[in-house]
């Protein structure tokens, strides 16, 4: 077993037209033991910024703390919220920093730029190698199926509610041909004036 | 923040192992990297595929690095070190011409990458193919993942290489024009894409003359779906049942970056 697959994980960000989506499943388990199903493994940094966290529980906790606590330093300093793309440098370094001896995690960021409101996106190894993406990013221990929906279910410049329903529709089927993650999803849609979050009925099984 | 590396979980991931748990796959660039000396510079070149395992991670990725305006680095082995080991190197090269206010060498280059490469005695896993034009004229290295380094008029790198060094071995020739060293790199690039299951999708190009860097982009886009569906499916919306929502407005004070006020040197 790989320890990416202890806990089990699901998460999916798409970009659409001035706006982005990320959605994670909700299983929290300890191998086939289910432990939880209200385990929401995406993470908000800011109003227009999320962050996935697919891996070992215990240090995509640890690592959410650390990246909240360097964020509300970041703001006091300079008065504003940080721009998802430094910030995924930020998270970058400091998965490289642990190089020989890695936190179990790989993130996915989605949030968009302020003050064009483009999405950015973008998932990395735990090493913390950048993979920018313009279309879609998935994490997790279901990577072949969710890759496999998204290749054929997205499109470019999709609005809200239309990237919403892909997105959801692409983290449920991808999460039923996986047996360690599932059990419903949550969706966050980031728009420019509005987080529309919605926990969605997926299988029990 | 404490520069270098930290070691601090080495000893709890080193006890998982021991108890039997595989533990990260990490992102590799199964890579055909390339470059050859040319009449009057260097032609780089790479091909976009980065692999996690047997899938492929990312479909168009960047594998010709910054180094300095003058000089280029294609990277294979880890992702995560490449990129970080070209970053590294570049902005120390990036202090140093501030320092002397010299245009950087290549050798200078190639010499931070092999110490930095040695010290980590090959656990660093980069692969490189250096390029530039300085003072001296035109330079190519290779630098090893253990920190040696060859001079050669031509090089390849990474799981394609030997496909890529096939075609340089078959065409090669002293003196090259520009366009028959770009033509000769793309075509070394494409015996990786195509016979090399690590290396594929596009080729990206970059030509280095003295004072000018052409950074070629997707030079040849060779990867575009094969397929459409014929009956593309749209969900609309109330597909997916919601069992609970919530809508967070975001005021329309949001702080942004001003415009910059100039630090005051008086």
């Amino acid at each position: 077993m790989s320890i990416f697959e202890y806990n089990g994980a699901a998460v999916v960000a798409m970009a659409g037209k001035n706006c982005v989506a990320i959605g994670s499943d909700l299983r929290l388990g300890v191998q086939f033991q289910t432990l939880a199903c209200d385990y929401k493994k995406v993470y908000p940094i800011h109003d227009h910024l999320y962050l996935g966290l697919a891996g070992l529980g215990t240090d995509t906790q640890t690592l959410f703390q650390k990246f909240k606590f360097h964020h509300n330093i970041y703001r006091l300093k300079e008065e504003r919220d940080i721009k998802p793309s430094t910030f995924a440098q930020f998270v970058s370094s400091t998965l490289y920093s642990k190089r020989f001896g890695p936190w179990f995690v790989s993130p996915v960021i989605a949030g968009l730029e302020p003050g064009t409101w483009t999405p950015y996106l973008c998932g990395m190894d735990s090493l913390g190698a950048i993979e920018t993406a313009p279309d879609f990013m998935v994490a997790g221990t279901a990577p072949d199926s969710l890759y496999g929906m998204c290749e054929s279910m997205h499109k470019p410049d999709l609005e809200p509610e239309e990237l919403f329903e892909v997105l959801s529709q692409c983290l449920l089927a991808g999460t039923d041909r996986d047996a360690i993650s599932g059990w419903g999803a949550i969706v966050h849609v980031i728009t420019k004036d509005q987080v529309i979050t919605r926990t969605l009925k997926g299988r029990m099984d | 923040m404490t520069a270098g590396f930290q070691f601090d979980l080495c000893n709890r991931n080193r006890l998982l192992e021991s108890k039997g748990v595989q533990g990260a796959s990490v992102t590799k660039t199964g890579t055909t990297i390339a470059g050859l000396v040319f009449k009057d510079g260097v032609v780089l070149g790479a091909d976009t595929r980065s692999t996690s395992g047997s899938t492929v991670a990312d479909k168009n990725c960047e594998k010709i690095h910054f180094i300095a305006p003058n000089i280029y680095c294609c990277g294979a082995g880890t992702a995560a070190d490449t990129e970080n080991v070209t970053g590294m190197i570049s902005s120390s090269l990036d202090l140093h011409r501030y320092a002397t206010g010299r245009e950087s060498r290549v050798v200078t280059a190639m010499t931070m990458l092999k110490s930095h490469l040695f010290r980590y005695q090959g656990y660093v896993s980069a692969a490189l193919v250096l390029g530039g034009v300085d003072f001296r004229g035109p330079h190519l290295f290779t630098v090893y993942p253990h920190g040696s380094t060859d001079a050669l008029p031509f090089c390849t790198m990474g799981s394609g290489s030997l496909n890529a060094m096939a075609v340089f071995e078959a065409g090669y020739k002293d003196d090259l024009t520009r366009e028959e060293a770009v033509e000769l790199v793309a075509n070394a690039i494409k015996a990786g894409i195509y016979n090399d299951l690590g290396s594929g999708s596009n080729v990206d190009i970059c030509v280095i003359t003295k004072g000018k860097v052409d950074y070629l982009r997707n030079h040849e886009y060779l990867q575009n779906k094969t397929y459409q569906r014929r009956h593309p499916v749209t969900y609309g919306k109330g597909t997916t049942k919601v069992t609970k929502e919530k809508i967070i407005p975001l005021s329309e004070l949001t702080i942004q970056d001003g415009d910059a006020t100039a630090m005051d040197t008086s």
